[in-house]
């Protein structure tokens, strides 16, 4: 009996890997089961080899398993790439059609099963994938029924006899393991489930489903991966509160568009991954003189350029805090779970209207595309906050040819905003250095009074935001402060449990708020630590620079870094940091 | 009801004296005030150059942008409040270099707004480099021995691309392109007037006497009949786009927003942000 094991299955690309994980995954997350799914794939429609790799637990898992239990093979390359994974108990079932074998050195157990000929027996080989999963169900001792609500709902439309001959390749896929049986199946029974229903996503659809509960009504992009499932789902559900998606011919269009319909009112989101935020840069830079809200969202790949734009990588942080040319209030936040990302995109609206700036909202491809089992998301955190908005104002008349005091020098640096269509309201708004009417002044004091303003904004923003910095701190002297963004938090925390029980202390701080930096959070953090490490994806060191900058201390600094495409393993972090002590 | 009066402000424009951009400005305050606009109703978005300033000089909502973007931010504007009229206005440079991408793809959309373009072959602002629009051997700072690009057609183009209204006309026929303005702004549709405005600082070539000397009105040609796409492809053709007055109007066409799935009959910035528990529970239910 186990608590935990790591599952995954691999071929050709368009192969149907991607539906068999899902088969497999989400009938075991409506079992109660904790998931955390890790894909691997690359930037083609049909061949090359992918996998779907997925942990299963009894208890909450935020990171992808050090080794593997079990491996679903439909080609030989499967089994080349991915053998070494497994740990010595380790089980192969692989397709008899293309006679498997296991790489040289790999001692493992390996039941060859008819995946392919199981299927066409039954009417069709697609069918295949149906075997895989009795024969993986077998061998974690689950009964076939389990499937069947799932089967149900994808192949109903097709009919019930296809349900029923999809559940018999399932029946008959369990049924040829448990025959070739030589003891190993009950190692891997999997311990009962709580049985409570949570919800299985990924990333970016809550990224999404938090703006369409935070009132974004438009969003404007252009496809690209690893973010385009944002786009998808609001174009699949925004229909249904009146807003829609405008596929824009570009990035540029889709950020200036998002202004254009953020400064007429409506909450209006772009989404896009590095090589989109370049093109964007310039529009930042607008949104942020002319004190326009605007919601960007950084799934981040591997850069530069293309670079490796199906991969993890973390390498944008510094392009997201300091892009744009000249100098502009900004905020960028970086939530480290799904959860954190329903909440962060919300809150991201809010920010972006109430400081009248523009929001970026970091992810990577590991929070963006690993699906996983999800906590309840809470209704009544979701609140709508739209600053000095005025909506439906009455002003009074203004003389003729004067101007709405649109940027207006306050203290806090905020200024009075009214929509476009506003009685006595007109007001102009440019990207040229501008008067609090918005007409272009190039005079000195103004341009010192109105860049104060502006910069004034979000002084105070790391003070008042809710959760600037994620922290399991509870030692008062650490040995080791680890300190990450975005989805390094699982591996990082299973990490710090396997240093705790060798007796190390170890404290973690997991950066939310990344600009502006929360310096005293984090200098309170790092001041009670023996050695800070620092966990990024990506090679200069990008996260530990901004520490050193906003707290000092480099001297007990340490970084591990990682830029090879990969997410991190519990076991790297644990290994490395032991060598950096 | 307001007067043209009424959309003006105080600021004194920047431009050249002599300048076409003056009469567009004075059109499209004429133009809005015939059409029965009140200035809060009105959101002029221009571009960067000599005439993206031109968004300042008109007392209605308007926002100056950057260079090229003024057609994203204007179908952005129009998208989130559809009872505002949307004018787009820049020159060529914008529209039809840099923001070429978006001029073509602003076409095939047809979103309901009015592109007005002040195009006098030239870059002025910068002080004198060849434009998309300058002629074959045209010689400017930045090409010295005349150009050796040829021009863009930006009518044919517009025509090519799909476009629901096109029209030509030129800054010192105030009358014409007030009416031009005036019929855009009540298309239903994205429509393209390009409008023929000398720089007198420098442009020596197209110069008020080269327009008058070289363009044909489109009442002078016998039968001309602004419904007809092929007949309209082969007058520009003929003329080498030369032409001014209505090019073509398709009336039948819907507009984007016309087409939207589930758009909102109200402005969409009037949306109701907050989604209801029950609703949201049916979305959470979707990822079990």
């Amino acid at each position: 009996m186990v608590e935990q094991l790591s599952w995954k299955v691999g071929g050709q690309q368009g192969e149907g890997i991607e539906s068999t994980g899902e088969i497999f995954a989400i009938t075991l997350n409506r079992l109660g089961y904790y998931l955390y799914g890790y894909r691997h794939f690359s930037s083609r429609i049909k061949g090359g080899h992918t996998n779907n790799k997925i942990r299963v637990s009894t208890k909450k898992v935020r990171s992808i398993a050090d080794d593997l239990d079990i491996l679903v093979a439909f080609d030989q390359e499967t089994i080349d790439v991915n053998a070494h994974e497994l740990h010595s108990k380790g089980i192969v079932l692989a397709d008899a059609k293309f006679n498997p074998k296991l790489p040289e050195g790999v001692d493992v157990t390996l039941y060859a099963v008819p995946f392919t000929e199981i299927a066409t027996e039954l009417g069709t080989s697609l069918m295949k994938n149906m075997v895989a999963v009795g024969a993986s169900s077998a061998i974690m001792n689950l009964e076939c029924e389990v499937f069947r609500d799932v089967v149900e709902e994808i192949f109903s439309r097709k009919g019930e006899q296809v349900v029923a001959k999809n559940m018999e390749a399932i029946v008959k896929g369990a049924e040829y393991v448990r025959k070739q049986d030589e003891g190993s199946l009950h190692q891997m029974e999997l311990a009962k489930a709580d049985g409570k229903k949570r919800m299985f996503m990924i990333g970016n659809d809550a990224i999404a489903l938090g703006f369409l509960a935070g009132g974004c009504r438009f969003m404007a992009a252009y496809p690209i991966t690893p973010a385009s499932e944002i786009m998808e789902y609001m174009i699949k559900k925004l229909p249904e509160f009146g807003g829609t998606v405008i596929q824009t011919e570009d990035e540029i269009a889709a950020a200036t568009m998002s202004i254009g319909a953020n400064y007429a009112g409506v909450r209006t989101i772009t989404a896009s991954a590095g090589p989109g935020l370049s093109l964007m840069m310039e529009s930042i830079g607008l949104a942020g003189i002319t004190e326009t809200p605007l919601v960007v969202v950084d799934t981040q790949r591997g850069g530069p350029s293309t670079g490796l734009p199906t991969k993890q990588e973390q390498s944008d942080l510094m392009a997201m805090i300091y892009g744009t040319h000249g100098e502009i209030p900004k905020v960028v936040m970086a939530p480290s779970t799904v959860q954190e990302a329903f909440n962060d995109a919300v809150e991201a609206l809010n920010l972006a209207e109430e400081y009248q700036v523009p929001v970026i909202l970091l992810s990577d491809l590991q929070l963006s595309l690993g699906k996983q089992t999800v906590e309840p998301l809470d209704y009544d955190k979701i609140d709508v906050r739209r600053g000095k908005l005025q909506e439906d104002p009455q002003l009074p008349e203004l003389e003729k040819g004067e101007y709405f005091k649109r940027y207006q020098v306050t203290d806090d640096g905020v200024s009075p905003r009214i929509l476009p269509g506003t009685k006595n309201g007109i007001f102009h708004v440019t990207g040229v250095e501008h008067d609090e009417t918005g007409k272009p002044s190039e005079l000195a004091s103004n341009r010192k009074a109105q860049m104060d303003k502006r910069l004034r904004k979000l002084k105070k923003l790391p003070e008042v935001f809710p959760t600037p910095v994620h922290k399991d701190a509870k030692h008062e002297e650490a040995d080791i402060l680890f300190v990450g963004f975005n989805s390094t938090r699982g591996a990082i925390e299973e990490a710090k449990g396997r240093l705790e029980e060798e007796g190390y202390k170890v404290n973690h701080a997991q950066i939310r708020l990344v600009h502006p930096f929360p310096a005293s959070e984090v200098k309170a953090l790092v001041d009670h630590a023996k050695k800070v490490i620092v966990v990024e994806n990506n090679a200069t060191a990008q996260l530990a620079n901004i520490i050193k900058m906003n707290v000092g201390s480099q001297e007990k600094m340490d970084s591990l870094l990682q830029y090879d495409g990969t997410p991190f393993l519990p076991g790297q972090i644990h290994q490395r940091s032991k060598e950096l002590l | 009801m307001a007067t043209f009066k009424e959309f003006r402000n105080k600021v004194k424009p920047n431009w050249c004296p002599g300048c076409g951009d003056f009469s567009v400005q004075a059109s499209i305050q004429r133009a809005a005030a015939n059409v029965g606009l009140e200035p809060e109703d009105l959101a002029v978005i221009s571009g960067i150059g000599c005439s993206g300033r031109i968004s300042g000089y008109i007392n209605s909502y308007g926002f100056h942008g950057i260079h090229g973007r003024v057609l994203p931010i204007a179908q952005g504007v129009k998208m989130a409040n559809k009872d505002l009229k949307v004018i787009a206005s820049g020159g060529d440079g914008d529209g039809f270099a840099i923001g070429m991408g978006h001029t073509v793809h602003a076409i095939r959309r047809n979103l309901d707004i009015t592109y007005i373009v002040m195009d006098n072959q030239i870059y002025g602002l910068t002080k004198g480099q060849t434009s998309p629009r300058s002629e074959m051997g045209f010689k400017t700072k930045s090409t010295p021995e005349g150009s050796i690009e040829s021009a863009v057609n930006v009518m044919e183009m517009a025509l090519s691309a799909g476009a629901t209204f096109v029209a030509q006309s030129f800054s010192s026929d105030l009358k014409e392109l007030t009416s031009l303005i005036e019929q855009g702004i009540n298309h239903k549709g994205f429509s393209l007037i390009n409008v023929f405005s000398p720089c007198v600082t420098y442009n020596k070539v197209n110069t008020y006497d080269w327009f008058k000397e070289n363009l044909v009105s489109l009442d002078d040609i016998d039968g001309y009949d602004s419904s007809d796409r092929k007949k309209a492809m082969a007058t520009l053709m003929e003329h080498n786009s030369l032409v001014k007055g209505l090019i073509y109007q398709n009336n039948s066409q819907q507009s984007y927003q016309d087409l939207v799935h589930g758009y909102a009959e109200h402005a969409l910035k009037d949306s109701d942000l907050k989604i209801d528990e029950e609703k949201f529970n049916n979305l959470v239910s979707e990822f079990m």
